[in-house]
């Protein structure tokens, strides 16, 4: 289907690819794996004419192509769902999913906008998705967004879908249902390239699979002839040993009690305790109300009624630069808007929630800031050419250590974490999870959000479930099974989600 | 450095400068005068009143702001200033009254825009007939004059310093500091995050507000600053002063290269494009361009500037 020859392709003298291979066949699912900044987006953007390779070759069911724009892949088939999500917010949704291709009658330029309204009500229907289509795409969470753009790219009638993390911010149900429906493709003869760095579904869901490290081809295999290991060890070039590391830290005094929190639409009633070294997360559904409880106690959206005791003393935060003088910090959920300023370079992100630590008198000083960020790179392993390099083109996984890496600098002593291994390949989660183990040894309160059960079941010593806005579970680490969480995730009543 | 935060190509960078070369090598092979040491000065001058509007107009567009009102800003606070001295008030006492005014003009725009929600271009809109509004009951229509002979006054007009004229020492200084701010202050940094991504600011602990209410009032003082060195030379206030001051200030801040939509630019580059600004004007008057199509002309050169920009960008 697609064949892709000795692709290079450097940015300003940074070589990202090296005469990289990839094959499709027609009708498969291939997974596309490799380390964050290992070049699966970029070797994507290049196939689909975004970005002009520097060498090589790329054909198309025989036929050599040069695409020098999306539009050109698309009307040769291809389709691609990006990693960043390119919704236009103050559209309506179904005109979002007919931007660009919309119907009219004849040549009119007058919209059939009943009719668009129908197939894409139909269309996210099939992917479990219940919504007005006549609805503006901000009022959707990040989800939801992300599977109107699947949608986008599954009603083009593409022969090749490109899906660059399409599931990093799906919830497990609304997982199964894509899965779902690229498999009822798949039967229909359309093939897929599928990045993802959950190893999980790689597993369940794809046929062959191509690695990629530092920019170069490592390997292809079959999913039914590799393991798990093996693939780990293409990736990273080594052994990584257990994916949840060990945490040896004792849990002491309360450090956050919270009783009764409401805020009107999105969560009522909510009453919770976190200890000092412990890591409490919260699972639930996308909209559960999760990531608003985390905005509230951080002082970025309003509580109507509650108490919030801090160290067992009554506070009022009202902003989140209250919270960050008390030491709290937030690790967001949307990485692009609200965790960085990607204009800005890696060394100025880390610095925005730290410039107390780095000035004096007002006075940034340089050497401190450069300290500061040599300190985080090398503490996450941030993958930058330089402190210079724009937070923009760094690739999605290290934009998220960056984003932690702001919060590790005020030393907090409360830290909330919104999905913090959205999107982060398998050597950094684990990093990611040793600094977070690290934190609580030390004594820190940890407040994980996360949608990934495993993830969940492997890092928490107490899990809080919330269904529509309020608290229907407090299971300890021994009771907790991903079967209980989706159970109480899904309002209580029948176990919804079949195993994994 | 600065290159990194505005996060411009080099090429982005030099363009304004090669522009103001390209624009400066055509007046004068057209006519040779323009290039002479007394001339130059005079441009200088010249431009020092824009400059330092343009100047505080660069952190309110890097904030993703824009202010319309500092034309009638400066109209209102060199009336009051004038005012005060035309009756009697110790000109210096008078005038560090303007300067506070100003500022706290400017401080009412912010808190408008930031408290009240306001977008910026309708929030100056309407305070921009506000300001001129006040200036024209206060004054009744009438120019203020009979200001006195404070030498302190006068010279911030009309003096000169180690044969340099005043008002483009002011213009230096001003610049240097405003530059020293926007490029080594946590101040400085801020205005940049709060226009780069206004909600990743606040989430990491930026109070956007106090930054956007800081920036107007900092606009606001540059324009007293401006109204007293126009007041100065004028030895009197004009209540149609200053107007559409404010688009020449915007021009030079985009001909500098710094984005409308904020997070992106640099003070250089508005002097410099202050400077454009500045010796077309001048350049345009000595070679004989009649002062109809010079209009033409300057709306030109702005309209390619901004257009070669976009080129570079996409
Ligand atoms: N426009 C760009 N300018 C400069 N460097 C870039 C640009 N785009 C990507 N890069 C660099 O190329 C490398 C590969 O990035 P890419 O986005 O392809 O990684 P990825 O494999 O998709 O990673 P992730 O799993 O984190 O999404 C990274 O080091 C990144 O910093
Ligand atoms: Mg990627």
């Amino acid at each position: 289907m697609i064949k892709m020859a000795d692709i290079s392709k450097s940015f300003s003298g940074n070589k990202v690819l090296k005469n990289v291979h990839f094959t499709l066949e027609k009708g498969e699912i291939h997974a596309l794996m490799g380390e964050n900044g290992a070049g699966k987006s970029t070797l994507m953007k290049v196939m689909s004419g975004i970005y002009t390779r520097d060498s090589g070759t790329i054909e198309v069911k025989g036929k050599k192509v040069n695409f020098t724009s999306p539009k050109q892949a698309e009307k040769a088939g291809i389709a691609v769902i990006h990693q960043e999500l390119n919704i236009l917010p103050h559209l309506s949704i179904s005109d979002n999913l007919f931007l660009g291709r919309e119907e009219t009658f004849g040549r009119t330029g007058i919209l059939k906008n009943k009719q668009m309204e129908k197939k894409t009500r139909q269309i996210l229907l099939d992917l479990g998705l219940d919504i007005n289509p006549t609805d503006p795409a901000s009022s959707l969470s990040v989800g939801k967004q992300q599977i109107v753009e699947i949608a986008k790219a599954l009603s083009v009638d593409a022969e090749v879908i490109i899906m660059d993390e399409p599931t990093a911010a799906l919830t497990d149900r609304e997982i199964d249902n894509l899965f779902k429906t690229i498999r009822a493709l798949q039967k229909r003869g359309v093939s897929f390239i599928y990045i993802s760095h959950r190893m999980e579904e790689i597993f369940s869901l794809c046929d062959r699979i191509t690695i990629l490290r530092d920019g170069e081809f490592v390997g292809e295999r079959k999913i039914s002839e590799t393991s798990f290991d093996e693939v780990v060890q293409m990736m990273v070039g080594r052994e990584l040993g257990e994916r949840y590391p060990e945490r040896n830290s004792t849990i002491g005094d309360i450090k956050l009690a919270v009783k009764d929190l409401n805020r009107t639409g999105c969560f009522e009633g909510v009453s919770f305790e976190l200890r000092k070294g412990e890591v409490l997360s919260i699972a639930g559904l996308m909209g559960a109300g999760r990531t608003e409880v985390a905005q509230s106690l951080f002082g970025y959206k309003k509580l109507d009624s509650g108490t919030i005791e801090f160290d067992g003393k009554k506070v009022n935060i009202d902003t989140p630069k209250k919270a960050k003088e008390m030491g709290i910090g937030y690790v967001t959920e949307d990485r692009k808007s609200e965790g960085l300023v990607v204009d800005f370079s890696v060394e100025e992100n880390v610095s925005m929630t730290n410039y107390a630590a780095i000035s004096k008198n007002g006075l940034i000083s340089k050497d401190k800031e450069r300290k500061l960020y040599d300190t985080m790179v090398q503490r996450l392993g941030i993958r930058t050419s330089g402190p210079d390099q724009a937070a923009k083109s760094l690739s999605g996984g290290n934009q998220q250590k960056v984003v932690i890496a702001k919060w590790l600098g005020i030393e907090p002593k409360l830290l909330i974490l919104d999905e913090p291994t959205r999107g982060v390949d398998v050597g950094a989660k684990k990093e990611i999870y040793s600094i977070i183990n690290e934190l609580a040894e030390r004594g820190v309160a940890i407040l994980m959000i996360s949608s990934e059960l495993p993830e969940v079941l492997g890092m928490a010593d107490r899990v809080l479930v919330m269904h529509e806005g309020k608290i229907t579970a407090d299971i300890p680490k021994h009771e907790m099974t991903q079967e209980r969480i989706m159970h109480f995730a899904t309002g209580g009543g029948k176990l919804a989600v079949e195993d994994q | 450095m600065q290159l990194k935060t505005s996060n411009q190509s080099v090429l982005q960078k030099i363009a304004p400068f090669i522009g103001l070369f390209l624009i400066m090598s055509i007046i004068t092979i057209l006519n040779p005068d323009f290039i002479s040491v007394s001339n130059l000065m005079n441009v200088l001058r010249q431009v020092s009143i824009n400059a330092l509007i343009a100047f505080g107009m660069t952190f309110v567009i890097l904030t993703g702001g824009i202010d319309l009102s500092v034309g009638s800003t400066l109209a209102l606070t060199g009336a009051v200033t004038a005012g005060l001295m035309a009756s009697g008030v110790d000109p210096i006492f008078a005038m560090l009254l303007g300067l506070l005014l100003g500022a706290v003009l400017g401080a009412i725009n912010g808190i408008i825009i930031a408290k009240g929600k306001v977008a910026p271009f309708i929030a100056t809109l309407a305070t921009m007939t506000i300001y001129r509004g006040l200036t024209l009951v206060y004054t009744d229509g009438r120019p203020i004059s009979g200001l006195g002979d404070s030498l302190t006054f006068q010279m911030l007009g009309k003096g000169y310093f180690l044969g340099i004229p005043i008002p483009v020492v002011t213009m230096i200084i001003s610049f240097a500091i405003l530059y020293f701010i926007l490029k080594k202050t946590t101040f400085g940094r801020r205005v940049y995050a709060v226009g780069g991504n206004e909600e990743a600011s606040i989430l990491s602990g930026i109070n956007a507000d106090r930054i956007k209410i800081y920036v107007y009032s900092l606009l606001g003082l540059l324009a007293a600053v401006a109204s007293l060195i126009l007041t100065s030379r004028l030895n009197s206030a004009q209540p149609t002063a200053g107007e559409m001051f404010e688009l020449d200030a915007i021009a030079a801040v985009v001909l500098g290269g710094t984005s409308l939509t904020g997070g992106r630019g640099w003070i250089v580059g508005t002097l410099i494009g202050a400077l454009i600004i500045g010796v077309l004007n001048n350049g345009l008057n000595l070679i004989g361009v009649t002062s109809f199509f010079q209009q033409v002309v300057k709306g030109a050169v702005i309209l390619l500037a901004v257009l070669l920009d976009r080129k570079k960008t996409t």
